[in-house]
């Protein structure tokens, strides 16, 4: 009985996990409604429908099998299909499957709850300008074919595994992959209306709910425990307790780095940067959630926090309207998590380190190319453009898209 | 009969109520304003400073009969003041008729 026992806890843990990951859509969701124009709440929630609920189906119609096809030994391990649909295999109920960390139904959902992930921080930096269709179409592909297919490289036990590649819980194979073609499509988007004057010089478009968006970084933070906790893949009592101190102590210290680095720069207490900052150093302990210490743990949270601030006021520079920072927060402090398990913790050493950095290499190409290769075969199906009209925007996409008022008793600023 | 027009704080706004009370004016409508002026407010939004020249005010409508013109910009003058460049105007002009829609009665009886 002790083995039932054990493995029961496993899996109740896990599926704890999972509702946990669930609910970080909430947060995705409040957080980017919250730092973008009340016009715009609707389009914005419903793209966040759209990609958990298109995520999760996805990711049972093939997603799944996808990324975790079962790459056979001495294979490349880039590319295998494991066929249609979801069926649990012999054993996926015992103890025989994945060491007792959990059962093979409770692995897809979790699984399945990080998918629809990457195409929400995408959601976020797009806001406010691009159409409805161009934004589920993306959506669906690169849910449906880009993330199962970066994850099966690492996850799945494919080439980036075999070569020694670490990302614990998705600073690169959640939030890179979500990030590049958040980078890309803002690149290819545009800024939003009023974004920069003729002269270039960026201009506040402030977001129109803070408190939502503070709800919503604080629940993100609470999902978090899942994101990484349920990524040891087991309720080992050593490895989740570990990580849920390191993702808690790293949150922290970004949160607090963001807010006296930006006080310093810009001499005001920024909320906005304080809470991209806690989320920068959540992404940024993602990759080695599971091998650093408290102190190695909250340097990397303190760099995140920097980095974010300094991040944001590069992507104003570089003429690239990111309205949330997902950027910043994704893809860079994505980028400095899944270094910094090359530099902090138990694998830290030059080796690990550029392979680290091969490995961030490879997914950022592929993701790059893949996300113009998709957009423009978005922008053809869109109708020759993925940004709808300039009254559409200025009147708003809740009414443009969707002929619907996210607050019909209060139009007393439209904008 | 007068209509006194006054744009307030609205930080003063709980004054200038009381003010009008203890001259026994009880009744008028007020509703929130946002004006421009040279009052500049300094925000800043992810390291981008920005400043508004909006001003948030309070403006208060009170139709009085000419005997309480005095007493009612009195009581608004001097509740509402604080002494700084922004406490807000007052506007006086004259009304022609005031008509009670439950009874249909006119004339200045109607503002009692």
């Amino acid at each position: 009985m002790e083995t039932t026992a054990l493995f029961t806890a496993n899996n109740v843990w896990m599926m704890i996990c999972t509702a946990l990951v669930f609910f970080m859509h909430l947060g995705f969701s409040f957080l980017e409604i919250g730092l973008t124009r009340q016009k715009n709440t609707i389009n914005i929630l419903f793209k966040n429908f759209f990609v958990i609920t298109v995520g999760l189906l996805l990711y049972a119609l093939g997603g799944f099998n996808l990324m975790y096809p079962g790459f056979e030994d001495g294979a490349l391990g880039i590319f295998k299909f494991a066929g249609f649909g979801i069926a649990a295999p012999e054993g996926g109920m015992t103890t025989a499957y994945a060491d007792g960390g959990y059962t093979w139904w409770t692995d897809f959902l979790f699984q399945g709850m990080f998918a629809a992930t990457a195409a929400t921080i995408v959601s976020g930096a797009v806001a406010e300008r691009i159409k409805l269709n161009s934004f589920m179409i993306f959506a669906i592909l690169y849910v449906g074919l880009i993330y199962p297919i970066v994850g099966s490289w690492k996850w799945g036990g494919g080439f980036l595994d075999a070569m020694g590649f670490y990302d614990f819980a998705g600073s690169t194979l959640v939030h890179s992959v979500g990030g590049w073609a958040a980078l890309v499509a803002i690149y290819l988007l545009g800024a939003r209306i009023g974004k920069f004057d003729a002269d270039g010089t960026a201009r506040a478009i402030p977001g129109h709910n803070l408190p939502l968006a503070a709800a919503g970084v604080l629940i993100l933070w609470l999902g978090w425990f899942g994101f990484n906790g349920g990524s040891v893949l087991s309720a080992d009592p050593e490895l989740t307790s570990l990580t849920l101190v390191t993702t808690c102590l790293a949150a922290a210290a970004g949160g607090v780095a963001s807010a006296i680095f930006s006080n310093i720069l810009y001499k005001n207490f920024d909320l906005t940067m304080f809470m991209n900052g806690v989320l920068g150093g959540l992404v940024g302990i993602t990759a080695g959630a599971d091998q650093m210490g408290p102190t190695d743990a909250i340097l990397i949270g303190i760099i995140a926090g920097i980095i974010i601030v300094l991040g944001i006021a590069l992507i104003d520079k570089l003429k690239l309207d990111d309205p949330v920072g997902a950027v910043a927060v994704h893809l860079i402090c994505g980028i400095w998590g899944t270094l910094a398990v090359g530099i902090f913790g138990a694998m830290a050493g030059l080796d690990q380190f550029l392979i680290q950095l091969a490995g961030i290499g490879i997914v950022g190409a592929f993701c790059v190319i893949c996300s113009f290769f998709l957009l423009y075969i978005v922008k053809l199906l869109s109708g020759g453009s993925i940004r709808v009209e300039k009254e559409e925007e200025l009147k708003g996409l809740d009414l443009a898209e969707h002929g619907m008022d996210a607050y019909a008793d209060f139009r007393l600023n439209q904008h | 009969m007068k209509k006194v027009e006054a744009i307030i704080r609205k930080s003063k706004f709980g004054d200038v109520r009381d003010a009008l009370h203890k001259v026994e004016v009880n009744f008028f409508s007020y509703w929130d304003v946002t004006g421009v002026g040279n009052e500049k407010e300094g925000h800043v939004y992810r390291g981008i400073s920005y400043s508004t020249s909006d001003i948030q005010r309070r403006h208060l409508a009170i139709v009085v009969n000419d005997e309480f013109l005095e007493r009612t910009v009195k009581a608004i003058t001097d509740a509402a003041g604080t002494g700084a460049v922004g406490d807000g105007k007052i506007f006086v002009s004259t009304v022609d008729d005031a008509i009670r829609i439950r009874t249909g009665e006119s004339g200045g009886s109607t503002l009692n």
